[in-house]
């Protein structure tokens, strides 16, 4: 089985035209792109919104309860919906996309604002009293001290797209999926396990480069490292407060305050 | 809604399926992820390479891990083999870090006097830290149940009989009815997974009622 995969692989009909794997590539990384921008313009303004002033929390939960939603439902309800309205080669392209997006909004959306919600008030106080503006505030302070939350909620919203892009194939979209739809209708394993592998590897890639980007874009301060190099106390006081009743999303900060314990 | 009513014993075998398919991991899982997810926190040097490692399993695409899984476990590409064990990867990958940041997540005061009172090792874990985690670990669970329930419907693009057989019988078949009857059945069993834990949880924390 491993000989026809590699065999599949090594082929080089596979790899050039219009079914080739560099298109294929191409085509899975464009349509996830597309959809994670769009994503991020809805997700990250609304989110910085709603941690800022506290209202309309509601967006929040309603985007969360949105994940319970089969993704593979959602794709199908909106491309028998709106395929036959689009007359265009984009029948397939534009539902997918629209999923995508209602995909990836939940989770940059609660990132948004769950780090700027948990921006420290001491920080925002210290900002005002130096003369910064609320422009400013924001820019300089509230959105650093988000990013690692918001760029975990970019992280997990991509693996999100590159997965679903993959069944998307099977509504006629491009991409790796293709190879995974294609193959299973005519039982051809050697196809379908090719393609599989050459989207486990995308994913893998995807999620390497944006925790490199979430490594470098993360300022100092907030990672621990800066601090912990300068005073060895360990921080008993912000672990201890830790409360085991609230179930938020462990971060990348929380990570750091046990090593320091440790 | 005839069409429901005429369909509603398939209906529920089919739900009963979904519920296996996305139950069953979520248990074995589970027992797993606690030693795991344990380890990572007695050994700080482990931490990171089981949370990273659990963490990559996560980012398999569900479909291409169905797929892919019998070339790992030599099974046929339509044994249900395959769909558990990819299920249990998954719950994994969420559980091992929630039981281990649960099991961090508990006061040092309390380990503390837990210690005090004569608590040694595997009796201050299962008396003190563990249900001191529940909470924690409940709200992971409940993350891991309702993300189950979702990517389970993908394995009837395989050809796997679930709730997800309505959503690409009814795309075929362009019916609206059968796409919106595995909708909600997905959304519904979600649902019940997330309150069956929540119960779970709220039953063997009595503690959290007093404090509240």
């Amino acid at each position: 089985m491993l000989n026809s995969i590699g065999g599949w692989l090594t082929d080089p009909a596979h790899w050039t035209g219009p079914n080739g794997i560099p298109q294929r590539v191409l085509e899975h990384l464009i349509y996830s792109g597309i959809s994670l921008v769009i994503a991020a313009l809805i997700a990250i303004p609304l989110g910085v919104i709603v941690g800022h002033s506290g209202r309309a929390k509601w967006t929040v939960s309603l985007a969360n309860s949105l994940r319970a939603v089969p993704s593979l439902g959602l794709l199908f309800a909106v491309a028998l919906w709106l395929g036959p309205k689009i007359a265009s080669s984009l029948a397939y392209v534009i539902p997918s996309v629209i999923v995508l997006v209602l995909l990836a909004v939940p989770p940059i959306l609660s990132g948004t604002y769950a780090g700027i919600q948990g921006v420290d008030p001491a920080a925002r106080d210290a900002a005002k009293g130096m003369g910064m503006r609320g422009g400013e505030v924001l820019r300089k302070v509230e959105l650093p001290c988000a990013l690692p939350l918001l760029l975990s909620g970019v992280r997990s919203a991509t693996l999100q797209v590159i997965a679903t892009a993959t069944i998307a194939a099977s509504i006629s979209l491009g991409g790796l999926g293709r190879y995974l739809i294609d193959g299973l209708s005519v039982s051809d394993y050697a196809e379908m396990a090719s393609g599989a592998i050459l989207v486990a590897a995308l994913a893998l890639v995807m999620d390497g480069i944006l925790s490199i980007v979430q490594r470098t874009a993360v300022s100092p301060g907030l990672t621990g490292k800066f601090r912990n190099t300068r005073d060895n106390r360990p921080v008993v006081t912000t672990t201890a407060r830790g409360d085991a009743s609230d179930p938020a999303s462990p971060t990348d900060r929380a990570d750091d305050q046990r090593e320091a314990l440790v | 809604m005839t069409w429901v009513a005429d369909h509603i014993g398939d209906i529920l075998w089919y739900a009963g399926q979904h519920t296996l398919l996305a139950g069953i991991p979520l248990i074995i899982g589970l027992i797993i992820a606690l030693p795991l997810g344990w380890v990572a926190r007695r050994y700080s040097k482990l931490y990171g390479f089981l949370i990273a490692g659990s963490g990559l399993l996560y980012t398999i695409p569900s479909l291409a891990l169905f797929i892919l899984m019998p070339l790992i476990l030599g099974t046929r590409i339509l044994d249900t083999l395959n769909v558990y064990v990819a299920m249990t990867l998954y719950t994994l990958a969420l559980l091992v870090r929630t039981v281990a940041d649960g099991l961090g997540a508990v006061p040092d005061s309390t380990r503390q006097a837990a210690v005090a009172m004569g608590f040694t090792g595997m009796r201050r874990l299962l008396k003190v830290d563990l249900p001191l985690a529940v909470p924690v670990i409940a709200a992971g669970l409940r993350v891991a149940a309702v993300s189950n329930v979702s990517i389970v419907s993908v394995a009837s693009l395989v050809g796997f009989p679930q709730l997800g057989y309505y959503l690409t019988d009814g795309y075929q078949r362009t019916f609206p009815t059968e796409i919106i009857v595995g909708i909600v059945g997905c959304v519904l069993l979600a649902l019940i997974f997330d309150t069956v834990i929540r119960a779970g949880a709220w039953a063997i924390t009595p503690w959290q009622r007093v404090a509240r």
